[in-house]
């Protein structure tokens, strides 16, 4: 199962150098992660997506995050109301002709196009996963020369409703 | 023997807010932490250091190799409960105690390991005895810091001895760069160190308390696993009155030996692979298992397929991330085991129905003891562990490496008091025993202590034998001298159709000499009549004393729970 883990961390160095080689070397499996400073310079917020087989393998992966000194907080946020996004930078091979449907196609994605080549045009996307790669799927036919993805960021909602409901549309 | 240090320090302890460089701010840090040894090896990055042990005249036990060094710290961490303290230089000086840094890491051991590190202005160009000592040790430390400048060295140093002694103890390592170790700042010591992210259970959740307490009463088949948690919580009485009280009987984990009594009615020894079968099959039968600082290690749990099928598991552990890591946990607490003890022994739950199993445990322990055949020509091993501990009257320090002659000294030494046994378990290292007698003897320096080594073991780390020599320290070596790596070749033997691929060692040194060499008292013994009286007379003398011990080279050790097999499948339980 894939799940969003969010932790605070001292900002120190060696911080990052410490949590990717606990996830190496307790063979959790990472999809994504980001880091970044907080709105406090001394403190650091990561943000993780794991893949684990199950419950006990989670807990695992938690638990050894917080036996680390350098690490503040953490939380699985996956089944809290979030908001969660990342950017994608694409590079999509185009023809003279086909540069206006591309507009087109990307437009309901509030993606934009950040560089223009002769044989090319890089489009930024910002989102959740999902419309992420909704965007990419659309784009895939087009021909992707060259893709780079940040990784999820998140953060739990101000107000709290049930994570059941579906929390975005594909324009969020 | 600490006279002269007390003396020393006493003079020597400075002033706070003051001006001081980074070497006499750890000095006189290690004398705010009531440090009275440290173990090292001098070299140059840490030179500034060396310059202040000289000038104030802390005690510092010179090894004659970086290993030695930190073996004797463990010991002495393992059997004093300070942490033990290891000062190294850069580079080699600070990778030859790698090892043994992960032996305290697996094994739960407080030492603080200060290592000397090049000038930071040449750190990342590979200068002259550089190593990236913070990366290599990060997997295998509980923490490490590098201290970056002078000022932030105190704040360091007691954080390093406050995670390093708290919770679940372990290992800490200091980077000291040469430049710092140099530089000069304002020494402040504070008490309490500020670490958010550093909070250790201590006091369990009551609600837990009392699933455990209901489940003891419904119990009818419930057994205890004791592990080192015991002895690092002192939580022996706690766990003696808590047995007494509910009549539960107590399989002990390798390092939890001596946390419960072992001459004691309700003990049933070791667990685990070459456990006794009495402990395995409660362990294997049981309906209530309460872990109580064990961390469900293979070697204890063998298939975990098979790994007490029918019980519910309680498990008490400081370390909140070993509880439900191996084996799914009903019942977890997480908190100190003395604590967690002293709870359950005030709820004083009424004791289950378990007078039929009592009598099925005794069962199997009159039916199925440790056993092995008599009368041979050699000196069997088992006889000769079972006269160390009849003329040590039990009350002895013992270490070991790691093999054969380690879980002989486990089954046939009762362990009736808490950190008296120093053994490698976790890591399982050779060339441990040794030094690690040596640190033990100074964390008590009037008791007896017995270094039951291997053969092979002891070639690893012997070059020690120069610190009895120069302290007269009357640490007893006794070689299980079987002229082979003993468990490997057992294994080669049970596994690999006697290929005995470089287990045996036909060509030996002289090991009386050698520690004539060393102005030693040096035994060699063949035969078994003559264990007793050479044991005695070596016990009596007050100085140090190494037996080579030729033992039968094809003994095994028995019972066995062979790899992949379950607790239920023990092999060799019968003569």
């Amino acid at each position: 199962m894939r799940r969003t883990i969010t932790a605070t961390v001292n900002n120190t160095t060696g911080v990052m150098n410490r949590i990717t080689g606990l996830f190496a070397r307790r063979h959790f499996n990472i999809e994504s992660i980001t880091v970044g400073m907080t709105e406090n310079p001394e403190v650091s917020r990561m943000t993780f997506v794991v893949n684990v087989s199950d419950q006990r393998g989670l807990d695992q992966v938690i638990k050894q995050l917080n036996k680390q000194v350098d690490v503040l907080k953490v939380r699985d946020i996956t089944d809290e109301a979030i908001v969660s996004r990342e950017l994608a930078m694409i590079k999509v091979m185009t023809v003279s002709g086909q540069r206006g449907e591309i507009s087109d196609l990307i437009a309901p994605f509030r993606a934009t196009v950040i560089d223009v080549g002769r044989e090319s045009v890089t489009i930024q996307v910002t989102g959740d996963t999902p419309k992420v790669e909704a965007l990419i799927d659309l784009l895939r036919p087009y021909g992707i020369k060259e893709m780079a993805r940040t990784g999820v960021t998140a953060f739990q909602r101000a107000t709290k409703k049930s994570s059941d409901q579906t929390r975005y549309s594909i324009i969020n | 023997m600490n006279t002269r240090v007390r003396e020393v320090k006493g003079r020597e302890l400075k002033d706070e807010n003051q001006e001081m460089s980074g070497s006499s701010m750890l000095i006189q840090a290690l004398a705010r932490e009531n440090v009275d040894t440290i173990f090292g090896y001098p070299g140059g990055a840490i030179l500034p250091t060396y310059d202040e042990i000289y000038r104030t005249g802390i005690r510092h036990i010179l090894s004659r190799h970086e290993q030695g060094a930190i073996h004797a710290a463990e010991g002495y961490a393992r059997v004093s409960g300070k942490p033990g303290v290891c000062v190294v230089t850069s580079g080699p000086g600070a990778t030859n105690v790698v090892t043994g840094i992960a032996d305290a890491m697996i094994d739960s051991l407080p030492l603080v390991v200060v290592t000397g590190q090049v000038a930071t202005s040449v750190i990342g160009t590979d200068a002259f005895q550089e190593a990236d000592i913070l990366g290599i040790t990060m997997p295998i430390t509980k923490h490490n810091f590098q201290a970056r400048t002078v000022e932030d060295l105190p704040r360091i140093i007691r954080e390093a001895f406050h995670i390093a002694t708290t919770g679940r103890p372990g290992p800490v390592v200091i980077d000291l760069p040469k430049d710092v170790s140099i530089a000069s700042g304002m020494f402040h010591y504070d008490d309490e160190p500020n670490l958010p992210g550093y909070q250790p259970t201590y006091t369990p959740n009551k609600l837990q308390i009392r699933k455990l307490a209901e489940a003891v009463t419904k119990a009818k088949r419930p057994v205890i696993l004791s592990g080192a948690g015991i002895l690092h919580a002192g939580a022996s009485p706690e766990l003696l009155e808590f047995v007494e009280q509910q009549q539960i009987p107590v399989a002990s984990t390798l390092l939890g030996l001596g946390g419960f009594p072992g001459s004691h009615e309700l003990a049933l020894g070791m667990a685990g692979m070459h456990g006794t079968y009495a402990a395995n099959m409660a362990l294997h039968e049981a309906d209530l298992l309460i872990n109580i600082g064990a961390r469900f290690d293979d070697r204890v749990t063998g298939n975990l397929e098979h790994f007490a099928p029918q019980a519910t598991v309680a498990h008490i552990d400081v370390d909140p991330a070993e509880i439900g890591k191996i084996i799914e946990t009903q019942i977890p607490v997480v908190g100190d085991a003395k604590e967690a003890l002293r709870l359950l022994n005030e709820v004083n739950p009424k004791p289950g129905e378990s007078v039929r199993w009592r009598m099925k445990v005794d069962e199997w322990q009159q039916e199925f003891p440790l056993w092995y055949k008599e009368g041979s020509e050699y000196i069997k091993p088992q006889k000769l562990t079972e006269l160390v501990y009849e003329k040590t009257n039990g009350e002895a320090i013992i270490t070991t490496d790691v093999g054969q002659h380690q879980m002989w000294a486990a089954q046939y030494y009762k362990f009736d008091h808490p950190n008296a046994w120093v053994t490698s378990g976790g890591l399982g290292t050779m060339g441990f025993g040794f030094p690690a007698a040596i640190g033990a003897q100074f964390a008590e320096p009037d008791r007896q202590v017995v270094a039951i080594l291997g053969d092979a073991g002891f070639q690893m780390t012997m070059q020690e034998l120069s610190i009895l020599q120069e302290l007269n320290l009357p640490v007893k070596v006794l070689l299980v001298n079987n002229a082979s790596l003993g468990m490997v070749r057992q294994w080669q033997q049970l596994f690999y159709e006697e290929r005995y691929s470089n287990s045996l060692f036909p060509i030996q040194p002289d090991f009386v000499k050698m520690a004539e060499a060393y102005d030693i008292k040096g035994y060699k013994i063949t035969d078994e009549n003559e264990v007793a009286g050479v044991l005695e007379e070596a016990f009596n003398y007050n100085g140090p004393v190494l037996i080579d011990c030729r033992v039968h080279e094809e003994e095994n050790v028995y019972p066995m729970i062979a790899p992949g097999q379950g607790h239920h499948q023990m092999e060799g339980v019968k003569p």
